[in-house]
């Protein structure tokens, strides 16, 4: 809003605006075009579908369908994984990937080496990797054997709940590279003469992490956990590369889920599931949005 | 040390503490960095090893890895468990180098090559046309920034941040409406027009000063001039950087084509790789490895690119 005062001011003829504004809006109309064809207007049609007895008779039941999916013991029990597991693996991807970005960032040798190491993963298919997977999660895997050193039994990892420890593991081995560059950038962008005050006041490290540089993470933070949760929903990859269509119960996820019941296509069921989930994304990233503007505001310019 | 501590004078005193603390915190400072160093390294060897073992262990023999694996995959491709009290042994390093399994896929069995050229097939004409497409409505969402179009920006990034579990409802309701269920264009058409590399160019491109492109209208540049003469050329790195990212997000798809190929000699080879059967299994990591290669290459060439495009995505840089 900033840019376009300053432009008008600069320019000063309302007509020459107009025709970049039209010329320049040929460039959107593709990509604008597109987005609605494939995303925005079969939405509304879903949203419509979502309330509907079934699309041919279409009689409009209003929440039924919603009802319906709520009680739905199967989408229950997705919805349930899906948050148990985001909620312990986004966390763990935010702090761990900040952790890696600290270290890079301290002085140690090999950094940049080291860089490349942790981001290799995320340029590795999943389906090209779920076979070492397997072997070392295996019931005789190595995994077991390690653990068996220091006494604790044999895990049948994929087909117990422990599953989701193994699903945490796999998504921070794909993820945290990712998240550990965006940090590094931020961390890199915290203004020197800050930190030289900091240190002239023999702030510890500790409270300069703390009272200064988490400030201006904290956009950054935001980001981070919102890709996580996104690239949390992706671990369906891994679970039906690794599992099939059906998973034991404590990693059957929602897109599990969908993709069982686009199946037998029930659009009731799939459109009520997607709608409600949309509204579900919306308020999570509009509550992190508003967390954020609380603790971030003061260091924005 | 020669001299007992009394006989020193205040001054030396203090800088003879100096001295030690100076001391201290070097000692101190190598240790953290020792630590440090060894923490990371630990670190990336967690990270290297599933990578590095995929690799090396393509390179045994087929009879080799069924006895080393052999059970593993026997009982989770039949999905019983059939447990056989005998241990998996993982080696990383083959008793013998052996490229009998690229040979075979190679030369003998033609379905491995034909599921990549799938995957091929299904990639490229998505990188190439979402870069093309949201290079020129970046150009327009940066050019101005009407209200409209804000809205609709924010509509964008609302949608790239919507799981598979919401936008591939709609995406199937629309090819189901085009007659193009069950075709590449399902999976094309949707990759196409998918906002995400719009938000992270329009990012970038915002950041072109508009001096630059005032000046070339001054010159008497059209739009179609400004965008091809000056924005574009300046645009190139972001763009690469883009199209890696799309290139990993979409050579790893498996939801995609799950619901929307039903015929399974359409599915790229991220989705076949997991139904290979217990009696080709000396295949599999010959097959794992080749299918690892062109993003490994990109990475290799275009690390800073990948950094770049990473760190404009999350608005930090650029």
């Amino acid at each position: 809003m900033k840019k376009l005062k300053e432009k008008k001011t600069h320019i000063s003829m309302g007509k020459r605006l107009k025709r970049v504004k039209r010329s320049s809006g040929v460039f959107i109309a593709p990509s604008f075009l597109g987005v609605m064809t494939f995303f925005v207007i079969p939405f509304i049609v879903i949203i419509y579908y979502s309330m509907v007895d079934n699309p041919i008779s279409r009689n409009f039941v209003f929440l039924d369908n919603f009802k319906n999916i709520i009680g739905n013991a199967a989408f229950r029990s997705a919805v349930s994984n899906t948050a148990i597991f985001a909620g312990v693996s986004v966390p763990l991807a935010v702090v761990l990937s900040l952790l890696l970005a600290i270290l890079l960032e301290s002085k140690i040798p090999f950094r940049s080496q080291f860089r490349t190491f942790f981001l290799s993963p995320m340029m590795v298919p999943v389906a090209s990797v779920v076979l070492i997977w397997q072997v070392l999660f295996h019931y005789n895997g190595v995994v077991n054997d390690m653990i068996a050193v220091v006494g604790a039994g044999p895990i049948d990892w994929f087909k117990s709940a422990y599953g989701r420890i193994v699903l945490t593991i796999l998504f921070l081995w794909k993820n945290l590279g990712y998240n550990m560059i965006l940090f590094m950038a931020a961390l890199a962008s915290i203004p020197k003469d800050i930190l030289e005050v900091a240190r002239m006041e023999s702030a510890t490290a500790l409270q300069t992490f703390f009272k200064i540089k988490i400030r201006y993470l904290s956009s950054t933070i935001l980001f981070v956990a919102i890709m996580s949760l996104i690239n949390s929903f992706k671990v369906f990859r891994e679970i039906y590369l690794l599992s099939g269509d059906y998973p034991v119960d404590s990693i059957y996820m929602l897109q599990t889920f969908m993709n069982n019941t686009f199946r037998n296509l029930d659009y009731q069921k799939l459109s009520s599931a997607a709608v409600l989930m949309s509204i579900v994304m919306v308020l999570i990233i509009g509550f992190l949005f508003i967390v954020e503007n609380h603790f971030g505001k003061d260091v924005e310019g | 040390m020669s001299k007992p501590k009394k006989t020193l004078q205040p001054w030396e005193a203090e800088r003879e503490r100096a001295r030690k603390a100076a001391k201290r915190r070097r000692i101190w400072s190598y240790t953290k960095r020792g630590f440090g160093t060894m923490f990371a390294a630990f670190f990336a060897i967690l990270f290297l090893m599933p990578i590095v073992l995929t690799i090396t262990n393509s390179f045994m023999s087929s009879s080799e890895i069924s006895s080393n694996y052999g059970m593993v995959f026997a009982t989770t491709s039949s999905g019983g468990k059939v447990y056989i009290a005998e241990k998996v042994t993982l080696k990383f390093i083959p008793d013998m180098v052996s490229f009998s399994q690229y040979v075979t896929v190679l030369f003998k069995s033609p379905e491995y090559l034909l599921k990549f050229w799938n995957s091929v097939i299904l990639v490229g004409p998505i990188v190439v046309f979402q870069l093309t497409v949201a290079t020129l409505a970046s150009y327009g969402f940066s050019r101005y920034r009407g209200r409209i179009r804000e809205i609709i920006f924010f509509l964008y990034i609302i949608l790239m941040l919507m799981p598979y579990q919401v936008t591939l409802v709609p995406n199937y309701l629309v090819s189901d409406w085009l007659n193009i269920l069950d075709t590449r264009w399902a999976i094309w058409l949707p990759g196409i027009f998918s906002p995400f590399a719009v938000f992270l160019l329009t990012k970038f491109m915002r950041r072109i000063p508009i001096s630059l492109v005032e000046a070339a209208q001054i010159d008497g540049a059209g739009e179609w001039q400004i965008f091809a003469k000056v924005c574009f050329p300046l645009c190139k790195g972001a763009i690469a950087s883009a199209a890696i990212l799309v290139f990993i997000d979409y050579w790893n798809m498996v939801e995609q084509p799950l619901i929307l190929l039903a015929d399974a000699e359409m599915h790229p080879l991220s989705v076949f790789l997991s139904k290979i059967n217990s009696g080709e299994i000396g295949l599999a990591f010959a097959v794992a490895t080749i299918y690892m290669v062109p993003g490994l290459l990109v990475f290799l060439y275009g690390e800073e690119y990948l950094v770049d495009g990473i760190t404009y995505q999350g608005g930090v840089k650029g």
